[in-house]
This record gives C-alpha cells, structure tokens and sequence, in this order.
C-alpha cells in the first residue's frame, strides 16, 4: 500500500479530485460512516475529508453525539457521519448505542473504522465487532507517525489480509495517507473492492440453530431488517437495549429513521 | 397505532423464543462469544505487529505521567499549570482590552453622540440605544474578548497536548470520594473558561445523576467573567493591606484561594446532593491517559477562536445588550426625586448590610445578570449615582470603567465600602447564580425547570449563608 512519488498519474494523488463539501449534504451517492475508540484521531480525519472544522482535543469521549458533513470525490459525492468513539458495541453507554444503531441500522455504504497504531490489538476487538455487522469497511490504521516513534512495524498487507478489507496507513494530523483513504473508500463503495471480512469462527452448531430460528421469527415481523443475525445473537445473549427495542418496536423504527436520514 | 399494538405482541412472543433459546445454550456462551473476538483480535495482532528495538517514546511518556500524576507532585503542578495559564490570559489581556475601550468607549461612543444630536434624536432614544445598548455591548467586547481569546487557545492547546485527563486522573479520586463522576474534573476545568462550555461539557458524564452534579456545580468554577472583578476588588481591598512590594503577590494569591474555595464548594455540594436528593453510587469508569501528541499550533488556535471565543462572545453580546437598556432606564426613570436605581438601593441597604454587602452590588447582580463581565462597571455606575459624586464617569445610568486603579478604589471608597465589603463581593461574585446564557444552557441540557431552579438558587443561598457569617464573625473582632 505505499505509495511512491513517481505515479503522479495515479487518480489518489489528484488533489483537485477532492471537493471539500462541509455541510452540503444534498443528493449523495453514498453515505459512509467513521468508527472507532476514543482518541484515535476521528474526528481529525472526518475534518480533513470535509473540510469541517470540528472541535478536536486530546481526551476521550469528546465528540457527543454523531456529526455530518460531505465531500466529492471523482465526481461522486459522499456523506461523512462522525460517530463517538467506543471500545465496543456490546455494552450499553449511549455512545455505544448510536454506533451502533447507525451501523447497525443506517446500513452505510462504507465505514472507516480509524483506529490507533500504536494500540492495534485493542482496538482491533472493535473492528472484529463492527466487521459482523458490515461487510463494507476500510480500516484507517492512524497515528502511523506515532507507531514509527514507537519502533513498532506493522505489516499492512497481512492485516489487510486477514481482516479482508483494505488497510490505509496513515497520520491524519500531518495530513498523510488521506488520498490514499479517499481512494479506498471509493473502491469499497463503488464495489470495484469485494470485503471479505472473517467470520467469528468459534461458534457451536446449537448456537447457529438458534440463531437461525430466532432471526426467521424476526423477519416475519419486520421483513427486510438488516443484520437481522447479529440482532438475534443480541438477544439470546439477553443484551437489554435490544431486547427493549424488539418489545416496544423500535427496532422497525430505528430503520426507518436511519433510511431517512439517508435519503 | 393497530399496527404498533399488533407489533409489540410480535416483539414479546420474539423475546419469549430467545428466552426459551437460551435457556437450551447454556449461560457461558456470551463469555465465548467476547473470548473468541479477543482471540481473533490478539492472533491478527501478532502477526501484523512487530516491535523492533526498545519503546522510546512510550517510556518517555511515561516518566512524565509518573511525575504530572505523582501523589505529591500532582496538585502542586495542577496549580502551578493553572496559575500560570490565568497569569497568562489576565496579564495578557490587559493591554488589548485597554486598546479596545479606549477605541470603542473614547472614540466611538463620542462619535455615536454626536452624530445623534446632528439628526436631532430625542435625548431617551439616544439615552437607550447609544449609552445603554451601546455601551453595554462595547464593555462586554473590551472586557471579555481579549481574556477569551487568551484563554481559549491555551485551554485547548493543554487538551490537545493530553494534559486534561491527568487532570482528570488527578481529581479522580477526590470526586469519587464525593460520590460524583470522575469526568467532572473535566467539566470543572471547562467551567473555568467559562460555565455555559463546562454545562455543556458534562455531556461526556452517562449517568444522568452525576450528570446532574456536575452541571448544578460547574458555577463553583470561577468563570472568565468573574476573574476580572476578583482580581480588581483584590487589589484594592487586600493587596492595600501590605506594603506595594507585596501587593502584586498578596492579590493574586486572595485570588487562587477563591478559586481554591470554589473547587471545595464543588466537592462538598457534590457529596450533599449524593447523599440527599440524587443518591447513587459512583459509576466506575475506565479514563485511558493518552500519550502526549505535540499539539497543532495553528489548527488549534484557528478553531478555538472560531469555535469557542467568538460563539460565547455572541452570546454575551446578544444579553448585554438589553442589560444595557434596562441600566440607562433604572437610572433614568424617576419616582418622585429619586430614580428607580436609587430607590432599590436605599431599600435594600439594610437588608445587604447584614451580608456586609450593600444595595448597590445586589441591584447590580440583578441587573448583571445577563453577563457577570458588566457586574463591575454597573457597580461604579450605581455608587457614583447613589454618593452623587461631581466630576466622575459620564453622566447618571452610562456604564464605565475607571482608568486607574487608584481612581475606582477612591469611588468605591466615597461610597462607603471597606475591607469587609471587598472580600464579601469577591465571595458573592464566587457563589451567586450563574449568567442568564448558563442558566438557559442548563435548562437546553436537562430539560427540567426544576433541575435549572435548584442550579440557580443553590449557589445564591450559598452565599448568602457564607457572607452572613463571615460578616458577623468580622463583627465580632471588630
């Protein structure tokens, strides 16, 4: 994934192929969505693609609530949803439950999951997590500056292999490898790049029964919910916001809303 | 509304099937369900990662955590950051606002009149726009503009280098102890640059109830707008107590001690409220400290500026301005000889005579309370209008500030205040109701007339109940 100077044909290192939208958010092409723990530089990279001057600070949990804005790029044009940063998506915080409803049920068409380099084995729990709920993601493997200070080398090409899904290093503070990001989420989105995101192998077949059953007495109620899988194994693992969702209805609901928002 | 009552039925007969499901599978499984991510994770981490040579940096930030985050060190270093950032911004901010008063106030404010009386405006038109909205507006932007665009950028510069959380980290304990929520280290330090910030800051806070704490406390931190009325009085009434040489210290240390103060309020308001009305144990949190990034220069001065210093200061602006109004009016309206101004005064002398303040300061943080910037030149308005001192200011109901020190502290003295009444202004400007721009952000964030009353009142009662005291114990000595 490195990129040498000399291809400056290359569409990735056309700068002027990005339009930095800000808040114009009418007839996108594609929605995609930014994931990942806290302070791994999320909403630096959401500003470098927008354009958007949200305010960013070294401390965890600062961005409150999910933040929009758009950029074009080769003509297509993109909107960016900057989630708050979460370790996971089973417990029950609020941060964790708008991630996870976006992803969930917003059905983006890409998600960046930035995470930190220098603490890759932590944050990769997360992208495990978010990998089961979509199959269209690019991870932003940020802080690559740091990673270098660290004396830490990472293989991009085995991490990408095993994840499946393209891996873009990068130091969105320096502005580096956003081309490159850019590039990747345009190949995700348009569908040039087929994901093949793992699954969680040890699973017993009792589960998979169970889960099969459950998720076919779902679809009955409300046909055509996504992830209908991973909300079936929320529930029998007694998971109480989602439980709560399934008995008021406002599991059919938050898809809804989430379609609209996007249209 | 059929559809939604056929819905739920759907949804229980749902969670019945997973009920029944998982009583088949066993209780373990969500245990295997997280074990086998973290596998995963840990297996791909190994393969992909590798370290080569020794964790430089990483030790390095570490030795700096063991001294910012030190038992002994922690607090005196907290201090000494805090210290030299207000230093900062108020040594900082006194030439610029200088310049700014003296452009707006001396230049434009004269130009503004006469050009008024060159299309012949009625003299209370002119009165209202131009000496009350007017210059209510320009004091509240020669006031408040420079310190905030000092102070903001330092602020966010320490938040972006990691200081914060080892702030955090530091109070962590003490407000745990008080039955609140870590974080509200953090939200108490927003509160310092200012409350309506610190009240929205809390949203980081998950638990409604110590979210609730933290907001109905962040006025214990004493906010922008406060600091340049402590440091005057300050300098008036206790650095004159000790030879010049050590003024200087003496006043900026009375100072630190009020925000000291404000801090213990804090906590101990905290504790009471968690173990009377929001009772509830203190949610443990896990506060990662991140390594120190060299900040963005630049990049963060650019957006505190455009973020932080100019939003706040539109929204003082936007309250000034009436405040502006109703000051020329008080003191312009007359009943019978006196204006309303003076009436209000004479009848609550008594009364505020007690908490060793008088008539004049109630009235003027009733009037200031759009903005606490603007409670110092209502004061020297009031007093020079109600001790009718001749040569003084610019005419009865125009708010202004004094050039020199000396000459603020020679009318506040005409008008009767004593040592007593400087060190109970600066008490009462620390626990008094917060600005009407943080009350109506308390009431935007939680949503509850009674949550956004009981923030208002608390302090006030607060200090009342403080001032009292130390006045009859001064009383008592004397």
């Amino acid at each position: 994934m490195s990129t040498l100077n000399n291809c400056a044909d290359c569409p990735a290192h056309n700068k002027a192929n990005l339009i930095k939208l800000g808040l114009n958010l009418e007839n996108v092409d594609y929605v995609i969505t930014m994931a990942g723990n806290p302070n791994t530089g999320k909403s630096t990279v959401f500003n470098n693609l927008t354009g958007l001057h949200q305010h960013t600070g070294n401390w965890p949990g600062k961005t409150v609530s999910r933040a929009e804005g758009g950029y074009i790029y080769s003509e297509k044009r993109y909107k960016v949803v900057d989630l708050p940063g979460t370790y996971s998506l089973l417990s029950t915080s609020t941060d964790e439950e708008v991630a996870r409803d976006f992803i969930l049920f917003g059905q983006p068409d890409v998600t960046v999951i930035v995470v930190d380099a220098t603490r890759l084995e932590r944050n990769l729990n997360l992208v495990l997590q978010i990998l089961e709920l979509t199959d269209r993601a690019v991870l932003c493997l940020n802080l690559m500056d740091e990673a270098r200070r660290n004396n830490l080398e990472i293989d991009i090409r085995a991490l990408s292999k095993e994840l499946g899904i393209p891996v873009i290093p990068a130091s969105a503070r320096r502005k580096q490898g956003m081309d490159e990001l850019l590039q990747a989420i345009e190949s995700v989105a348009s569908g040039k790049f087929k994901c093949k995101p793992p699954k969680i192998k040890t699973r017993s077949k009792k589960l998979n029964h169970a889960i099969e059953i459950l998720a076919e007495k779902i679809l009955e109620t409300y046909p055509g919910l996504p992830n209908v899988n991973w909300v079936a194994t929320r529930l029998l693992e007694g998971d109480n916001s989602i439980i709560e969702a399934v008995r008021t209805g406002e599991i059919g609901s938050l898809h809804e809303e989430d379609l609209a928002i996007q249209n | 509304m059929e559809n939604t009552v056929i819905k739920s039925a759907k949804g229980e007969e749902i969670i019945s099937v997973a009920n029944t499901a998982r009583w088949d599978l066993g209780t373990d499984f969500h245990d295997s369900i997280v074990e086998s991510i973290y596998e995963d994770a840990s297996r791909i981490a190994n393969k992909s990662v590798k370290q080569i040579g020794e964790k430089q940096a990483y030790s390095f930030d570490l030795k700096i955590d063991k001294i910012v985050t030190s038992r002994w060190l922690g607090f005196p270093l907290m201090f000494l950051v805090l210290a030299i950032v207000f230093w900062l911004t108020v040594a900082g901010a006194n030439y610029p606002s200088g310049l700014l008063a003296s452009l707006l106030i001396d230049k434009v404010h004269p130009f503004l009149k006469n050009l008024a009386a060159s299309i012949n405006m009625p003299w209370w038109l002119d009165g209202v726009l131009i000496d009350g909205a007017y210059l209510s507006m320009a004091w509240v932007i020669a006031v408040m503009l420079p310190p905030m665009a000092i102070f903001f950028p330092i602020f966010t510069l320490l938040e972006d280098l990691g200081y914060l959380p080892r702030v955090a980290f530091n109070m962590d304990n003490l407000f745990r102890k008080a039955g609140a929520h870590g974080k509200q280290a953090l939200t108490m330090s927003m509160g310092f640059g200012c409350n309506a910030a610190g009240v929205v800051a809390a949203r980081v806070i998950d638990s409604p109830r110590e979210r609730l704490i933290a907001i109905i406390t962040n006025n214990f931190s004493l906010c922008n707008g406060r600091w340049p009325t402590q440091i005057l009085i300050a300098t008036i009434f206790i650095g004159g107590l000790v030879s010049p040489g050590l003024a200087g210290i003496v006043s900026a240390g009375s100072v630190v001690g009020i925000a000291l103060l404000g801090i213990l309020f804090s906590l101990v308001v905290s504790w009471g409220l968690s173990r009377s009305v929001l009772k509830g144990e203190a949610s443990s949190f896990s506060l990662e400290l991140p390594p120190y990034r060299p900040p963005r220069i630049l990049q963060t001065l650019y957006t505190s500026l455009i973020d932080r210093t100019i939003i706040v200061l539109t929204r003082a602006v936007v309250f000034a301005v009436p405040a502006g109004v109703v000051i020329w009016l008080v003191a312009n309206i007359h009943i019978g000889d006196l204006s309303i101004a003076e009436h209000f005064i004479q009848w609550s002398n008594p009364f505020a005579l007690v908490f060793g303040l008088n008539g004049v300061i109630l009235l003027a943080y009733i009037i200031a309370i759009p903005a606490n910037e603007i409670v110092i030149p209502t004061v020297l308005m009031l007093t020079v209008l109600s001790t009718k001192l001749s040569g003084v200011g610019a005419g009865s109901g125009v708010m202004f500030e004094l050039d020199s020190i000396a000459d603020t502290a020679n009318v506040l003295h005409a008008g009767g205040w004593t040592l007593l009444t400087g060190i109970n202004l600066m008490l009462f400007s620390l626990l008094h109701n917060p600005c009407s721009t943080t009350i109506m952000t308390i009431y935007k964030e939680t949503k509850s007339a009674k949550w956004t009353l009981v923030s208002t009142f608390l302090p006030i009662a607060l200090g009342l109940i403080v001032t009292f005291f130390t006045t009859q114990i001064w009383f008592l000595f004397h």
